[in-house]
């Protein structure tokens, strides 16, 4: 088979259809940045998941010199509580539940505030000594957060627990729907592209049976036939693929990178870098979307 | 190089078959017309031969192969053995003389180079040397219908089909066809033509098959047709 020729062939189709190609090229482009945009906040919420599952799960804070818990009477946590508390995180009560215990000085929590804050506003605005001491207790199950909080509830010198994931997980179901949504949304778009793009091959073959047909009378295989209409919607897709990962892009150099992320410093956001990642994917949806779409239309359409 | 051995076509099973028992065979480098009024199956029997359709019932050969048999991808490669010509010539308007031929070619993978020596020579033998740059709408009808049966022999078949080539000319030149084609046919190409022209079929004096209703009522050699047979 001449690809040359293969090729004026999808050409000359692609002009004769222009306005139904590009249809299929914006229609295939929204449906797939619905995608894209699933799958970037997937991988968000990944890239979360495992930058704050590996770290402490639970934080049991001791009490500062000034404060107000009826467990904090007796003023800054001392030694003896703290040996108490380590002593009753290492026990055999907790040693179900606890994987692993570190305590977290003023210096060290000092240090991870100034870099998870680094760059702005908030750097350096709270001295070393305003930093709070804690045990940041791993849990085998992070839902069995309740029996920690519940079993230091009345323990002097511990202030408060807070299960750091309880937060994430909010932001998480967020996410979540934000996916479920997109997804949806993808969902019946991508239905719309396919139905488009079996019309517009359908249309396409019309426009030109007498050439088919005159294929067929002298013998072209019918993959030779067929192919410049496969070729047509596949070229189609995989421009509205490629113009979703450029809109994607543009979107999270703009947004994320440019907007959001100085405003949620110490946390790590989708980049250009994941977009890249997508859009091979992206466009792969879309070829695969419009060749099966093409090729079954074909088959029903244009018979030997 | 064609068979057909009891074939009947039903199109739709309760009415009568298109064709009914029909028996013929050409040899290699025969010219064979196929004449009879509308609907009496010629035709069909010209779509069987092409297999765009299957008989009902019955064996059809076509250069060695039972086509009813043939598995459907290889149906292009018979169809290559075959050149096909019709009453309305089915060029490509956008494409010059030189390109409708060519098309045949190019469809069926042969090369630049064979398709820059090929074409010139069958447009010479169809005698349209000097208008290779000429679009379908700037040649008479004549013309058109010699592109045509370049195009359908381009590829050097076994066998050349027409179906009703002259039914659009005048008398003078459907001759010019007819000299067209029996000049193929003298290259050992098997002619199958089907016709109403009576006026031909009488001047060529060749074997006449001729069809009613689906069923073959004559086959003699140097065989006529009544002028004004009805249509």
């Amino acid at each position: 088979m001449k690809f040359s020729f293969l090729m004026s062939e999808v050409f000359s189709g692609l002009r004769r259809n222009i306005s139904l190609i590009v249809s299929v090229v914006l229609v295939t482009f929204v449906s797939l940045m619905f995608v894209g945009a699933a799958a970037l906040l997937q991988m968000q919420i990944g890239g979360m998941k495992d930058y704050w599952y590996d770290k402490v799960q639970v934080a049991v804070f001791l009490c500062p010199a000034d404060s107000e818990a009826p467990t904090c009477s007796e003023g800054e946590a001392s030694d003896e509580q703290k040996a108490q508390i380590e002593a009753a995180l290492n026990s055999p009560d907790l040693a179900d539940y606890v994987e692993e215990v570190h305590f977290e000085d003023r210096a060290t929590a000092h240090r991870l505030f100034q870099e998870q804050f680094e760059g702005t506003s908030l750097e350096g605005t709270v001295p070393e000594d305003q930093m709070q001491e804690s045990y940041r207790v791993g849990l085998v199950d992070a839902e069995q957060y309740g029996i920690i909080k519940e079993y230091f509830s009345a323990t002097p010198g511990v202030e408060e627990v807070v299960d750091q994931n309880r937060l994430l997980d909010q932001l998480f179901r967020v996410l979540n729907i934000a996916t479920a949504v997109a997804v949806g949304i993808a969902v019946i778009m991508l239905v719309c592209a396919v139905v488009l793009i079996a019309t517009t091959i359908r249309l396409s073959a019309f426009t030109r049976r007498r050439e088919t047909g005159i294929m067929r009378l002298v013998g072209a295989s019918n993959l030779f036939i067929q192919l410049p209409f496969v070729l047509e919607g596949v070229l189609a897709a995989a421009l509205g693929g490629l113009l979703s990962g450029i809109v994607l892009g543009a979107g999270v150099h703009f947004g994320v990178t440019g907007w959001l992320q100085p405003r949620m410093a110490g946390v790590s956001l989708v980049g250009l870098g994941d977009v890249a990642l997508v859009t091979p994917g992206l466009i792969l949806v879309g070829i695969v979307m419009a060749g099966v779409s093409s090729a079954l239309t074909l088959r029903r359409y244009m018979k030997v | 190089m064609i068979t057909f051995e009891q074939v009947t076509k039903s199109y739709d099973q309760r009415g009568t078959p298109a064709l009914d028992g029909f028996s013929f065979s050409a040899e290699a480098g025969e010219f064979v017309f196929l004449v009879g009024p509308s609907g009496s199956g010629k035709s069909t029997v010209i779509r069987l031969v092409l297999r765009e359709e299957v008989p009902t019932r019955g064996r059809i050969t076509v250069a060695g192969t039972h086509t009813a048999r043939m598995p459907s991808w290889k149906v292009p490669y018979l169809r290559r053995g075959i050149g096909t010509v019709f009453q309305d010539f089915r060029l490509l308007p956008n494409k010059n003389v030189f390109d409708n031929v060519a098309f045949a070619l190019h469809v069926i993978g042969k090369s630049r180079a064979a398709i820059s020596t090929l074409v010139p020579d069958v447009l010479e033998t169809v005698g349209l040397e000097g208008k290779q740059r000429r679009y379908p709408h700037e040649l008479s009808g004549g013309e058109q219908q010699r592109v045509a049966i370049a195009r359908a022999v381009v590829n050097k078949p076994g066998i050349l089909l027409a179906d009703e080539p002259t039914g659009n000319l005048d008398p003078a030149t459907s001759q010019d066809i007819m000299d067209v084609i029996t000049r193929i046919n003298s290259f050992g190409t098997t002619v199958l033509m089907a016709t109403h022209d009576a006026s031909i079929v009488n001047r060529m004096g060749k074997r006449v098959i001729e069809l009613a209703g689906g069923v073959m009522v004559r086959d003699e050699v140097g065989g006529y047709l009544q002028e004004g047979a009805k249509r």
